[in-house]
């Protein structure tokens, strides 16, 4: 048992850190909130690639840097610690690329790895439907083999990635013959065929977080398979753990943390400082403690994973727990905050730039993305805990 | 980064879990709690023999030489086990200041003594006002001569009872910084003007001890003089992260318990942990047990590389208080009426976590600790 990290690791983590002050000093961009989902920036994208640190995991011979996950997760951590725009590159570099490795042929491994890596694919998931969300396998787009090709009609929902995806990740229906979980594939497609539209949604916050994409006769290519045809629902839980293992979920508002603990520093309230109310010390520590706790359940995943094992309860665990953790701060956040926790990011008044705002609203999603929790408890029940079906 | 045991580790816990299963059965737990000693003493002597009371304590004492970490395995095995008696008295408050700071011939008369099973000891710190700061220490020790005079009452002292030797914290000089005027001394326990009364508790061997005039040597005092809160502090901290341990081993024992009796009771015809909401409870407690396991081992591995912990221990403190309360809750929630009776096992884990949980400190002094950490 060791709880250190390398040398090797701590320089590396140094090193982001440095990366990560350079480019906020010469103000190329400013902290965010979800920075890792909603905060699209393909030249900091292009930066982040010219440092190798996309597909840090990837082996050498695709472009990658062949390093471990602990690696990554320090690399991530200090993305999220420093609200940095990552998005573009987010979804690709943490669990497309992976099944693109692990179930890709050479062609497309060869071809796609490399795009990922120099920061220019960016993937949007298109997993849920409006009627499939927890019951995943019930979805209903098809891809229906005609040829050399398939042709997709359906509807995803759900899909981040904005204006900027150019890329999308699909599970699909190919046999609506067989039990709901035995006919589904994988598909990895570019957005700009003919038959894809796509709607925004608004989300809480007022943003375009997500969007519905629409398939209407669209002609896939059959080289836009991934892996094999009908094993889709055992490759995707797989895809589903990476998912769920990221930092993103302790960290997504990690910003707010440390601006509450500066806000309760530098504020006073009945001519002492917040900081030494003992109601607040009290509530800062709680959330700290938390946290340590959910870091430590991270760097668990990660250690799984460079074990060679998908993460699967574990990262449901770390996943149900953490975004809960984040769910609290950005509530415990707009307690200490009292009047101005209200106010929006563009008011004259408002504190840490409206982040502990934005974090509450959009945080209510955090325990649904991915899994919600209650589909997260079910595996650790079903397939840790070994109870039984109902 | 490595969060896995070695084999050896792994063997000890394998044999540890044996032993105390099979020495340990809940009918002789219930006896032995409800005996007067509150310890068996031949196990206590097949556990000497078998190196447990000098696991952490270097060859020349008797002892093993094994690390902290190597301890915290057999910790949390006694937790599971709701193992009786006064291990973590003798060897967690007792021993170990010794070999903190005891001179060369206070190891050799105690430490041995302790790694042959022929000596309890304990420490007497805690008094009537219940809490663990320097500034609450009234039992004073006055010097005479060439030896000193100690009066005053402990409270909440673990197995003073059947103690050999008890290390007893006293105020040797009233100081503007109470912690800069006190002294641990080691006294007989059954030496003239020692007199100590059980108390009734929940479940650990709690007694209220009077320091009646009672006259040590100078030899007697444990570190130096004005000194002993640096070492107080030390043992506290020690003593939360053992705790911790044993809380992780109640825990994951009553998780265990939980879903076997899930598994196999059944309602409306079926087992009651195919219903969700049981589910949900017992995936509550996983995650529960393992924040516990995790934070803990992380504060036994900080302590036993001798990295300062203080932070890491409160953590895990914190976090075990907090979750052990939650797993309890739930695990009785799931097993119904039977939990709350006597018939049930589980008894014995709810009363020994609360105690547990009360011991060394409460969870705002844990938050306190964080917060400063924070820079609050």
């Amino acid at each position: 048992m060791d709880f250190r990290l390398t040398e090797e690791q701590e320089r590396f983590r140094k090193e982001v850190r440095d990366f990560l002050e350079g480019e906020m000093k010469q103000e190329l961009w400013e902290p965010t909130i979800d920075g890792w989902i909603m905060a699209y920036d393909p030249e900091f994208t292009k930066r982040v690639a010219a440092k190798g640190w996309i597909g840090l995991t990837w082996p050498k011979e695709y472009g990658g840097q062949g390093r471990c996950f602990i690696d990554r997760l320090i690399l991530t951590e200090e993305m999220l610690r420093y609200g940095a725009p990552a998005s573009c590159h987010w979804f690709a570099d943490r669990q497309i690329g992976g099944s693109i490795l692990k179930y890709g042929t050479e062609e497309q491994k060869r071809e796609l790895l490399p795009k990922i890596i120099r920061g220019e694919m960016y993937v949007g998931l298109g997993m849920s439907e409006p009627e499939a969300g927890c019951d995943l396998a019930s979805l209903k787009t098809r891809a229906i083999k005609k040829d050399d090709h398939y042709v997709l009609d359906g509807q995803k929902t759900w899909t981040s990635g904005g204006k900027y995806m150019n890329y999308l990740y699909l599970l699909v229906r190919t046999d609506p013959d067989v039990a709901k979980h035995r006919g589904l594939s994988e598909l990895i497609i570019t957005k700009d065929l003919p038959g894809i539209t796509t709607s925004p949604i608004i989300d809480i916050t007022g943003n375009e977080a997500w969007n519905e994409v629409f398939f209407e006769n669209v002609h896939v290519s059959k080289e836009c398979l991934i892996g094999k045809e009908n094993d889709g629902w055992r490759q995707v839980m797989e895809q589903l753990a990476y998912e769920r293992s990221g930092m993103e979920r302790l960290m997504a508002n990690y910003p707010v943390f440390e601006g509450i603990i500066q806000f309760a520093k530098e504020t006073k309230r009945g001519g002492k400082w917040l900081s030494q109310d003992p109601v607040i010390r009290r509530k800062l520590a709680q959330l700290k403690i938390e946290f340590e706790v959910g870091r430590l359940f991270m760097y668990r995943v990660a250690l799984v994973m460079d074990e060679g094992r998908s993460p699967e309860w574990e990262a449901a665990m770390s996943k149900a727990y953490a975004t809960a953790f984040e769910q609290r701060l950005a509530s415990v956040a707009l307690e200490i905050l009292g009047l101005y926790g209200q106010l929006r990011p563009q008011s004259k008044w408002v504190k840490l730039n409206g982040m502990a705002y934005h974090s509450y609203l959009s945080s209510k999603g955090y325990s649904l993305q991915a899994g919600t929790s209650e589909v997260l408890k079910n595996i650790l029940a079903l397939r840790k805990l070994g109870l039984p079906t109902g | 980064m490595d969060l896995s045991f070695t084999e050896e580790q792994e063997i000890l816990r394998k044999f540890a879990q044996d032993f105390l299963t099979s020495k340990f059965p809940k009918k002789l737990v219930k006896e032995i709690e409800e005996s007067d000693v509150g310890y068996s003493p031949e196990i206590w002597k097949e556990m000497a023999e078998l190196g447990w009371m000098g696991l952490p304590f270097p060859e020349k004492y008797g002892g093993t030489g094994m690390t902290f970490l190597d301890l915290a395995v057999l910790l949390e095995e006694m937790g599971k086990a709701c193992m009786p008696g006064p291990y973590f008295s003798t060897v967690i408050l007792g021993a170990f200041p010794i070999l903190d700071v005891g001179t060369e011939g206070q190891k050799q008369e105690y430490l041995p003594k302790v790694t042959k099973g022929e000596a309890i000891l304990t420490l007497a710190l805690t008094e009537p006002s219940g809490s663990y700061d320097a500034a609450s220490t009234e039992v004073k020790a006055v010097p005479s001569g060439d030896a000193w005079t100690i009066t005053g009452t402990k409270l909440f002292v673990p197995d003073a009872h059947v103690a050999d030797y008890v290390l007893c914290v006293t105020q040797t000089e009233e100081m503007a910084k109470p912690e800069e005027g006190l002294t641990i001394f080691i006294v007989e326990a059954k030496g003239p003007g020692m007199g100590h009364t059980a108390l009734k508790t929940m479940a650990d061997k709690l007694c209220e001890v009077v320091f009646d005039e009672v006259k040590v040597s100078k030899e007697s005092i444990l570190g130096e003089l004005n000194q002993g809160w640096n070492e107080v502090k030390r043992v506290i901290n020690r003593a939360e992260a053992a705790k911790c341990c044993q809380i992780a081993g109640m825990a994951q024992k009553v998780l265990d318990m939980t879903v076997e009796y899930a598994k196999e009771r059944k309602q409306f015809d079926r087992p009651i942990g195919s219903f969700q909401a049981i589910q949900h409870y017992c995936a509550d407690m996983l995650i529960d047990v393992e924040g516990m396991r995790l934070s803990t081992y992380q504060a036994a591995w900080k302590l036993s590389e001798g990295l300062p912990c203080a932070e890491e221990v409160a953590v895990a403190k914190a976090w075990a208080v907090q979750a052990g309360e939650r797993v309890i809750s739930l695990a009785h929630q799931v097993h119904s009426a039977i939990g709350v009776t006597m018939e049930h096992d589980l008894h014995y884990y709810t009363r020994r976590l609360k105690a547990s949980e009360l011991s060394f400190g409460d969870i705002d002094s844990y938050r306190e600790l964080v917060a400063q950490g924070m820079g609050l």
